[in-house]
């Protein structure tokens, strides 16, 4: 189970949060069904550094921005998500 | 009878006899034994029976790797089966029985006929499961009469179990010289410490072998060691397993507070989830079997867990003992025997050139060796053999560490850590009890000056016992899962040459010990068939747990009512004057039905759904998900999370809506009502009340975070109620003393001083009136209602007539129709879709869910009642085109309605199909029609 440094909370179990999905797949509503099927479907499962957004849900309720490595479980940054443009 | 107990000796309390029964028979034994010592010393070799060939066997070791003396401790639903007889510390009383024989230890009928034997070769279960299901149904029974372990209880478990949380700076796993070393520097250095220890006593090797640690007996200086711990401040868990080593240095431990099978007198076991800042592992090693013919039989051991016994215990195994063996360890092993008085009845030592061949008798009556060049047979009792030591990697490996390949040994150690774990010790191949003490101080931070000093003389346990020119075929490698060492040939033969692959098609290292004694000697077999170095050969994954671990702990204080919270509704109380029969839905309790005396509930689910047809019925919905959504851009948020159209709705109107996922699959559905020119009020299905919680935050946060829109969960603040029936608007109306909204219309209301919301939709199919109350106003209306609708021959209605009544009307339900596989078009809902800007909607264009073949969403009529969840038939045997997804009956009227998924939807309309449940024993003809099976226009609630 990871140990994750909420910005506002301190470090908490990773029971406390719920995974939401990789920043690359975060789509707006009207993105065209082809890209929409390579963003979810058919995307690189890379291994190494991932962005992702999770929610500690079961905590402040933030959403957070972390990158994780896939591999290591290695967190290098937690961050309260900022709206993209 | 060779086992004997010595006259004085060992850590025992002789002033306290304890007596157990070991099937059916009382033995006795002292305070610190465990059943097998206990057992040894009344003389008892044969512990159980193999796993898939039945073959009598004995005691191998003396702690957590024994593979072979497995018992079933306890009784009743606190028996736990497959306990490891040397990992069993006996209690007044215990009673324990053995194991997979049948119908006694002493006479197996299994092993007399050869039940198991002929067709177990390696790779069967393999060749059986993929063969398809005529090899497998032919072989069932056998199998599950010849292979097994203990049966599981069928009694609930009596016992409590908890879960505890820690952080430490340091963890220790292992109170060996190394663990105690390493914190005992760690604590003084002013660190929390927390030390681990699956024994009851702390020492590890010093309980076995004396030496003078610090200036004092290697046992006092453990227990000093810990009373320092503790008296700085840190713990000391005996009796406690490591179990995991998870991400980021979290450790599971299992704490046992009582033996398996006794009873405690609080909690039985306690799951430890330890935060790290530092784990050091001194986990020590575990000693290998050596390969010969027959060297599973009942009296064959390993050498450190003879000398375990002797001098632990003051139990001798045998009178007359072969020592054989790779390393020093037969040395201090033919030493210990000697002393007890034991007879040496022959060395064997592999470094020398000599072979042990085989075993015979069970229990062991001689062997075959070759000593100095000359084959012989020697008389024994006993066998002590020292095939190397593994260093236990377990751990290391579990947290991600890498192996190194270490030739004194012939094992693996650990090399890199991936997390914050440091290896020590024995486990680490480190040889010397001066030199272990050394490095665990450093280990745990103090200068190398200061750490304890030993008299003990250097000893070398490293070595190898590679037996040249011997080709043992029929030697056990894994001897709880019956694996030897032509099975590894004959996988190996057959093609399965990774580790891996011969791991699975053999089941090496497959059985609770999950290989302990034998991962090393099956990779040693692999890896001159291949023909290449063990380190190139590689080594199967470790996974937790480290041993078996009952399922109570894990569940910890979880179980029965307490595994969810209930929740109970505002109007709980109402219900309960009724003593309806309750249905769990998401986390609440609703009724399910209200039966009268006598009445079943079929009966009084149609009687309430009746009422609603024909008077008028009552039904708490206050359980729907329900959200405020208000701000200037509350419409257009609203349309990205619903497919329907949002915006255009009047003021004080509402619409039926549904929203998707971002695959294009129907998500949840529900109402959304506009209750001013920027207030909306969002109801969705009680079950998917959080998903939704989430997918609003989600549209919120991270895909429209400009919208200037609220949006607040009030779910439990609203209580709500549904009078649905055709007095049902009469009977609001004279309570409000207003006119109440036409259909789909929303307004405010007062009732019994309660200021809500009336809402006028129809989920029943009838004229039908939601009444939002704030959830402390509710009581004093729902009575007022109740009052006025029994008064006017009506009823209180459940789930269970909800789901009549909308199965007859063909409201689909998240769940069963919008099963997460099924997009508005399949559903039928196409037409109430907008043309984008939603979530999901792109998703909708790809071409395969354009297909007609799709399972789309038709009714079926039939005579008789339809079995829900059956699948769908064109004639009787043919190929599965579709399931029941919900079914009931006419409410009014006779016959079976359903609501089904079928292939090609409404293509098929008018055609006879088959109902069929095979594990039910039901077939059902049945016609597709439409899924509206009453008042298809909807006369009966428009205005
Ligand atoms: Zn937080």
């Amino acid at each position: 189970m990871l140990l994750i440094n909420c910005p506002l909370c301190g470090p908490r179990a990773q029971a406390e949060f719920n995974f939401e999905r990789p920043v690359e797949t975060i789509i707006g509503v009207d993105v065209p069904t082809a890209e929409l099927v390579e963003r979810l479907y058919t995307r690189t499962n890379a291994r190494g550094p991932s962005a992702e957004l999770w929610r500690h849900a079961r905590g402040c309720r933030a959403w957070l921005r972390i990158e994780r490595h896939t591999v290591t479980h290695v967190i290098a940054s937690v961050a309260v998500w900022e709206p993209q443009s | 009878m060779s086992g004997f107990r010595l006259p004085d000796g060992g850590r025992i309390d002789r002033s306290r006899p304890i007596a157990f029964s070991f099937d059916g028979r009382v033995y006795s034994g002292f305070a610190g034994d465990t059943l097998a010592s206990a057992l040894l010393a009344s003389g008892v070799m044969i512990f159980g029976r193999s796993f898939k060939y039945h073959r009598p066997r004995g005691v191998l070791g003396a702690a957590v790797e024994e593979p072979n003396a497995l018992v079933t401790a306890g009784q009743g639903g606190r028996a736990e089966p497959n306990t490891r007889a040397t990992d069993l510390f006996i209690s007044e009383g215990l009673s324990v029985t053995s194991q997979n024989r049948w119908p006694s230890l002493a006479v197996d009928l299994g092993a007399a006929i050869g039940l198991a034997a002929p067709f177990l070769p390696a790779g069967f279960y393999y060749k059986t499961f993929f063969g398809g299901p005529r090899l497998w149904l032919a072989y069932e029974h056998l199998i599950r009469r010849a292979a097994g372990l203990g049966p599981a209880p069928s009694e609930p478990d009596p016992d409590h179990y908890e879960h505890r949380a820690a952080f430490c700076d340091v963890l220790v796993i292992g109170s060996g010289p190394a663990g105690l070393a390493a914190a005992d520097a760690a604590s003084a250095a002013g660190k929390r410490v927390m030390l681990v220890e699956q024994d009851i006593l702390p020492g590890g090797s010093l309980l076995r072998d004396a030496a003078t640690v610090s200036g004092m007996p290697g046992t006092d200086w453990a227990a000093t060691v810990c009373t320092r711990i503790l008296s700085r401040g840190g713990r000391v868990l005996t009796r406690t397993t490591a179990t995991g080593y998870h991400d980021h240095d979290l450790l599971t431990l299992i704490e046992r507070l009582v033996e398996p099978g006794a009873a405690p007198s609080a909690i039985a076991q306690r799951l430890w989830r330890v935060r790290a800042g530092q784990v050091i592992l001194a986990v020590g090693t575990i000693e290998r079997p050596m390969l010969f013919t027959g060297n599973d039989r009942p009296g064959v051991m390993l050498s450190s867990a003879v000398r375990t016994y002797i001098e632990r215990f003051a139990v001798v195994p045998g009178r007359r003992v072969i020592v054989a063996g790779c390393t020093d360890d037969m040395t201090l092993t033919a030493e210990s025997l000697a002393r007890a008085g034991a007879e040496i009845a022959g060395l064997i030592d592999t470094r020398k050139g000599d072979a042990l061949l085989a075993a015979q008798g069970a229990p062991v009556t001689a062997v075959t060796a070759m000593i100095a060049g000359r084959k012989q047979q020697i008389r024994c009792d006993l066998v002590a053999m020292s095939g190397g030591f593994t260093p236990s990697v377990h751990l290391h490996s579990q947290a991600g560490g890498d192996l190194a390949w270490h030739d004194g040994c012939g094992a693996f150690i650990p090399s890199t850590s991936r997390q914050s774990q440091l290896t020590i010790g024995a486990a680490s191949a480190a040889e010397t009890l001066a030199d272990v003490l050394a490095q665990g101080w450093c280990a745990g931070g103090g200068n190398a000056g200061d750490a304890p000093v030993t008299n003990a003389p250097a000893s070398s346990w490293h070595g190898t016992a590679a037996q040249p020119d011997v080709t043992p075929r029929k030697a056990f490698v894994d001897f709880q899962n019956d694996v030897t060492a032509s099975d590894l040939d004959l996988a190996w033969r057959e093609g399965y040459r990774s580790v891996e692959h011969m791991k699975r098609y053999t089941t090496l290292g497959m059985a609770t010990d999950q290989g302990k004694t034998s991962n090393i000697p099956g990779l040693m077999r692999l890896s001159a068939n291949e023909a290449r170095a063990p380190a190139e050969v590689g080594l199967t994954t470790f996974r937790p747990p480290y041993v078996p671990v009952t399922l109570g702990v894990l569940a910890g204080e979880d179980g029965g009512h307490h595994m969810a919270p209930r929740r109970r509704m505002v109007l709980h109380a109402e219900h309960e004057r009724h003593a309806p029969l309750w249905q769990p839905l998401g986390y609440w309790h609703r009724p399910r039905a209200y039966p009268r005396a006598g009445e079943t509930l079929h009966a009084s689910a149609h009687r309430e759904a009746r009422a609603v047809r024909t008077t008028m019925g009552l039904t708490d919905v206050s359980t729907l998900a329900k959200f405020d959504i208000s701000g200037p851009d509350a419409a257009e948020f609203l349309e990205i999370v619903c497919a329907t159209t949002v915006a255009k709705l009047g003021i004080g109107r509402g619409r039926y809506t549904f929203m998707l996922r971002e695959d294009g699959m129907v998500m949840d559905d529900g109402t959304v009502w506009r209750l001013g020119e920027t207030h909306f009020l969002l109801t969705s299905s009680t079950g998917g009340s959080d998903r939704m919680d989430a997918h609003l935050s989600y549209a919120r946060s991270i895909l429209a975070p400009k919208l200037r829109v609220a949006v607040v969960n009030v779910q439990e603040h609203w209580a709500a109620l549904a009078l649905a029936g055709p007095q049902a608007r009469s009977t609001i109306e004279a309570m409000t003393g207003a006119a109440a909204p036409r259909h789909m219309g929303a307004s405010a209301v007062t009732i019994e001083g309660g200021a809500g919301w009336l809402l006028a939709a129809s989920y029943s199919g009838e004229r039908a009136f939601e009444l939002y109350l704030p959830g402390d106003r509710m009581v004093a209306a729902w009575r007022a209602i109740e009052t006025a609708t029994l008064a006017a021959g009506g009823a209180l209605y459940g789930l269970e007539a909800l789901e009549l009544l909308r199965i007859e009307k063909g409201h689909i339900v998240v769940g069963a129709e919008a099963s997460g596989r099924t997009t508005p078009q399949d559903l039928g809902l196409r037409k109430m879709l907008r043309g984008r800007g939603f979530i999901g909607g792109s998703a909708l264009a790809r071409p395969a869910l354009q297909s007609v073949d799709r399972e789309a969403l038709v009714g079926l009529e039939a005579d008789s009642a339809i079995p829900e969840g059956a699948m769908l038939l064109s004639e009787r045997g043919g190929t599965p085109i579709g399931h029941v997804s919900s079914a009931g009956e006419r409410i009014i009227g006779s016959g079976g309605i359903a609501l089904a998924l079928l292939q090609g939807g409404m293509l098929r309309m008018g055609e006879q199909l088959l109902v069929s449940s095979p594990t039910r024993g039901i077939e059902v003809p049945v016609r597709v029609v439409t899924p509206v099976f009453y008042d298809a226009a909807g006369d009966r609630y428009r205005d």
